[in-house]
């Protein structure tokens, strides 16, 4: 083994380098996404089992399980969006082992996604973030910590997660300012959140509608969502693995996702 | 007249249950005839079609004049109690649970004074003989049909008394179980239980939330209880029977899921897999997890289990294209439903079936009149509990594709795909 890795077996074994487990149990009830009701559904999750140690299989247990590829904790490739459908490796198949780690920046919103559930991170909130934490370097996973899990972590209370009224999603998000900043000026590797989506629950009336899928997607970049345990993340200088299923031409895949922790 | 009932008192624990016991089930091929028209709530008896002569019992050729060409025939039931008795004893196990048991011998009314003799069961409001007498052939606990004699006229608390209730469903002080409350069908169902008394209803609630202004106003009636209920998953269904399976006297099952189409209208399966998740496998999900508790407690006193309902449509009996893959839903949950049927029928629990044509909703908005209001469905729902019958097919659209079905269903098939419907 290289020396290096050999001191990252050393670290973990050791507890110097701790994992994070940023993802979220799948479950029947985890809230699934919502669309207008004539348009196609994402099936949430379903899981049967195929024998539990009776007379369907007597010494073994298993299930059968089904679910859309953007349910529960999840990942989005390029393909997903109209923007990002003629890019190359573009989808979760095809996309470059090499993306599987990123380091990440968290941005932490939960102050202000307490105070307003529409809040809207901005590219001026993201400079003066890095005023104080410096740049946010090329490739890296941005995080948007909101404390939105702990609806279901905490409280399991999916409503509250969800927050719909007769307008619809009342979730935090970034702006197409923030989006375009990180985009072009960062050329991050993608965005993560603890929502249901990586845009705001009112991102539809942003213009474009949905910025952050359609320009991170538009550049090849990644979408994480329904993420856990950002609290327990540094804000800077944890290592994001996160490797989607190998769904042969999948816009996207349920995974688990971690984070390399280096004690201080 | 009839003591009006009252609220049973509750249930000592430490007395065993009785279990559930069935009055003669075993009919001839002839008598089901019978029992087939009081399915749908009508007294129908053979007429000779050459002599005119009304048979009873039911019977292969004329018992005047041996003809072979007996029509079943609707029968206004006016006839004349001649003799009454009361039975202290019987060696059937289900009588023996109920005695003392009143019958009467009843003449029935005939142009030609050759009315059939029949040995009826006796409403309690029903006197001495000799007196005037309306019969009706209801459906007992084995679910055939039996010739109950009524008073000629309605009496106070008529469907309070004990061996009229026998067979009936009526969901007064019962509790009971509606699958999904987000519709304006299953809002208005609950409203319609309340009003006949139903002592605790709990209403299902899936995916909380998307919101369903309805149902926050279900919360106003102290008799509703809101439960998290999710047909297409067993864990919920599970969940909730493990909570509350020992107790549910009748289940209404309003849980659907309706997309028009067919076929060639997409170019997936996902729609249709979404509504049979609802419509089929949602009732054996719900057959599964509550049927084995129902069966046990289908002889639990006063408030026993009784019935499971479903909501089915007219499009089960023939496929309505523009709709079709949700008629193919439906026509699945019809087959469960006879298979539902036959399990729970085993303990005496009623499964009714209702067959509506288009409900004025949301997915048959571009449909033209007339569509069924979520009230009309929801009081002929309880009216077949009342009624204790096993099929009914509310509104005219219903009634209309029944009708032409019953004459012949390959001319309702051929009418349907020439869109002459």
């Amino acid at each position: 083994m290289s020396a290096l890795l050999n001191t990252l077996a050393t670290a973990l074994s050791g507890g110097n380098v701790r994992i994070v487990d940023l993802t979220q149990t799948l479950s029947p009830d985890f809230p699934a996404i919502v669309l207008p009701p004539e348009m196609g559904q994402s099936q949430p999750f379903r899981q049967e089992a195929i024998s539990k140690y009776d007379d369907r299989g007597p010494g073994w247990y298993w299930n059968n399980f089904t679910l859309g590829e953007h349910t529960g904790t999840h990942f989005d490739a390029p393909i997903h969006w109209v923007s990002g459908r003629d890019l190359p490796n573009n989808a979760v198949d095809t996309m470059p082992a090499a993306h599987f780690m990123a380091p990440a920046c968290v941005l932490d919103c939960t102050k202000e996604s307490a105070e307003n559930p529409d809040f809207l991170l901005t590219a001026e909130w993201i400079k003066a973030w890095e005023a104080k934490h410096g740049q946010i370097p090329k490739g890296a996973w941005v995080l948007m910590r909101t404390g939105w899990s702990k609806h279901l972590t905490d409280r399991n209370d999916a409503v509250a997660y969800q927050n719909m009224d007769a307008t619809g999603q009342h979730t935090p998000g970034p702006d197409t300012e923030a989006v375009l900043f990180l985009v072009k000026e960062r050329d991050v590797i993608g965005f993560g959140t603890e929502t249901i989506g990586t845009d705001a629950g009112q991102g539809f009336h942003l213009k474009p509608p949905y910025p952050c899928h359609y320009y991170m997607h538009g550049a090849g970049k990644y979408g994480l969502q329904c993420l856990t345990n950002l609290d327990q993340l540094p804000t800077t200088g944890a290592m994001i693995v996160a490797a989607p299923l190998k769904l042969r031409q999948g816009s996207g895949s349920p995974l688990r996702v971690f984070a390399l922790v280096e004690e201080a | 007249m009839a003591n009006p009932l009252n609220r049973p008192s509750r249930k000592n624990p430490i007395v065993k249950t009785r279990l559930p016991t069935l009055p003669p089930t075993t009919r001839g091929r002839f008598a089901l005839g019978l029992t087939a028209a009081a399915t749908e709530g009508r007294f129908e008896l053979q007429v000779c079609a050459d002599c005119g002569a009304v048979q009873y019992p039911p019977r292969e050729a004329c018992n005047q004049c041996l003809s072979v060409e007996l029509k079943w025939t609707p029968q206004s039931g006016a006839g004349e109690l001649i003799a009454t008795t009361v039975l202290h004893h019987s060696n059937d196990l289900f009588y023996r649970d109920r005695m003392p048991w009143r019958i009467g011998m009843v003449r029935l009314d005939a142009a030609n004074d050759k009315g059939p003799s029949v040995v009826a069961h006796l409403h309690g409001d029903v006197g001495e003989a000799p007196s005037r007498v309306r019969l009706t052939a209801r459906l007992d606990r084995s679910g055939q049909a039996v010739i109950y004699a009524l008073p000629e006229k309605e009496t106070p608390n008529m469907a309070d008394d004990p061996q009229y209730r026998e067979t009936t469903c009526d969901p007064k002080f019962r509790k009971v179980l509606v699958t999904d409350g987000k519709t304006a069908l299953g809002q208005a169902v609950v409203k319609a239980l309340a009003a006949a008394g139903a002592d605790l209803i709990w209403v299902g609630q899936a995916e909380p939330w998307k919101m369903s202004p309805g149902l926050d106003k279900l919360r106003e009636f102290p008799q509703v209880a809101i439960v998290p209920l999710d047909v297409t998953d067993a864990d919920s269904v599970n969940k909730l029977a493990a909570e509350i399976g020992g107790k549910v006297d009748i289940v209404v099952n309003t849980a659907e899921l309706h997309r028009s189409g067919g076929i060639g209208d997409r170019d997936n399966t996902d729609t249709a897999r979404r509504e049979m998740d609802v419509n089929y496998f949602g009732l054996l999900r719900l057959g599964q997890s509550f049927g084995g508790a129902m069966k046990f407690r289908a002889a639990d006193g006063q408030s026993s289990a009784v019935a499971w309902v479903n909501l089915l449509s007219i499009y089960a009996l023939s496929n309505f294209a523009p709709h079709g893959t949700y008629s193919a839903s439906k026509a699945a949950a019809l087959s469960l439903s006879q298979c539902l049927r036959t399990e729970l029928g085993a303990a005496g629990v009623r499964v009714i079936n209702v067959f509506p044509g288009p409900i004025d909703d949301e997915w048959n908005q571009l449909l033209p009149p007339p569509k069924l209001g979520a009230s009309v469905v929801a009081s002929a729902i309880v009216k077949a509990l009342k009624d204790g019958v096993e099929d009914v097919y509310p509104g005219d659209v219903a009634q209309e594709w029944l009708t032409k079905y019953r004459e012949n269903p390959k001319v309702l098939e051929l009418e349907l795909r020439g869109g002459g419907m």
